[in-house]
């Protein structure tokens, strides 16, 4: 009886973890993946991708910087990063902008450099 | 020793000119000194900063390219540090990205003279075919 019962508990653990879960589409083979055909994966976009529980379809969302071809994405162009930074300052989940995992990498770095040299706000009020 | 570097600093707004020159100089100085380049120098002007820094809430930024080796950034870093205008500076190491940025560059104009090639040697036939046609109606009426 005791076996089973510890059986049943380590089964529901393993289903239950959402550690590789996370990283959908191509983009994090170490990071050095480019070249090829360049297909953007639109980030988590359809009805199965919402995490909010919604039951209708949300429209699917591009990635930004794939559609646009914007290859770097600079610490310096505070317009550009301001986009994905919401009024408190915080940095914008990608399944709100739909942007793809490779450039909300880049994203979030550089909006980190542009806050410690005072382009970006850390936290607005 | 091909290493890019972009150091961006901000200056106390309240420093004159003459001074600010003179800073960057003798940072170009030490840079050349320690067996660098000086590859660009861009005053980026007045700004207001998104925090209070020293006490100050507007900064006015510099930023300087320099390529060299990790020791000159050391050196560099030093500089600014111990200099009392300066309030705070970041180093930005760009030669991977500007690898990167080449590359994708380079793919990016490949696809694009592949791809038009087609396009461009149909569309010179039609405009000679209309210059013929059209100086030739003027001069039929001047004849």
């Amino acid at each position: 009886m005791a076996e089973q019962i510890g059986q049943r508990s380590s089964g529901g653990h393993t289903g239950g973890g959402h550690t590789g879960g996370g990283h959908s589409g191509g983009g994090y083979a170490g990071g050095r993946s480019e070249g090829g055909p360049r297909a953007p994966r639109p980030a988590g976009g359809g009805g199965p991708g919402g995490p909010g529980g919604r039951k209708f379809f949300r429209r699917k969302k591009v990635c930004k910087f794939c559609v646009e071809k914007i290859d770097g994405v600079n610490y310096k162009d505070v317009r550009l990063l301001q986009g994905f930074v919401a009024e408190s300052g915080k940095i914008v989940p990608r399944r709100l902008t739909g942007v793809c995992t490779r450039h909300q990498r880049r994203v979030s770095a550089a909006i980190k450099q542009a806050r410690n040299i005072a382009l970006l706000p850390f936290s607005n009020r | 020793m091909q290493r890019i570097y972009e150091v961006m600093f901000i200056v106390r707004p309240d420093m004159a000119d003459e001074d600010l020159d003179k800073l960057i100089v003798a940072l170009e100085s030490q840079v050349t000194t320690a067996g660098g380049t000086v590859k660009a120098k861009e005053k980026m002007g007045k700004r207001r900063l998104a925090y209070r820094v020293g006490g100050f809430l507007d900064g006015f930024y510099v930023l300087l390219t320099l390529e060299g080796g990790g020791e000159l950034v050391h050196e560099i870093e030093r500089r600014l540090r111990v200099t009392e205008p300066v309030i705070k500076f970041i180093t930005v190491r760009m030669d991977e990205e500007q690898k990167r940025l080449d590359k994708m560059k380079k793919l990016r104009d490949a696809k694009k003279r592949s791809a038009p090639a087609p396009v461009a040697t149909a569309t010179p036939e039609a405009p000679t075919a209309q210059a013929e046609a059209a100086p030739g109606e003027p001069a039929a009426v001047t004849a």
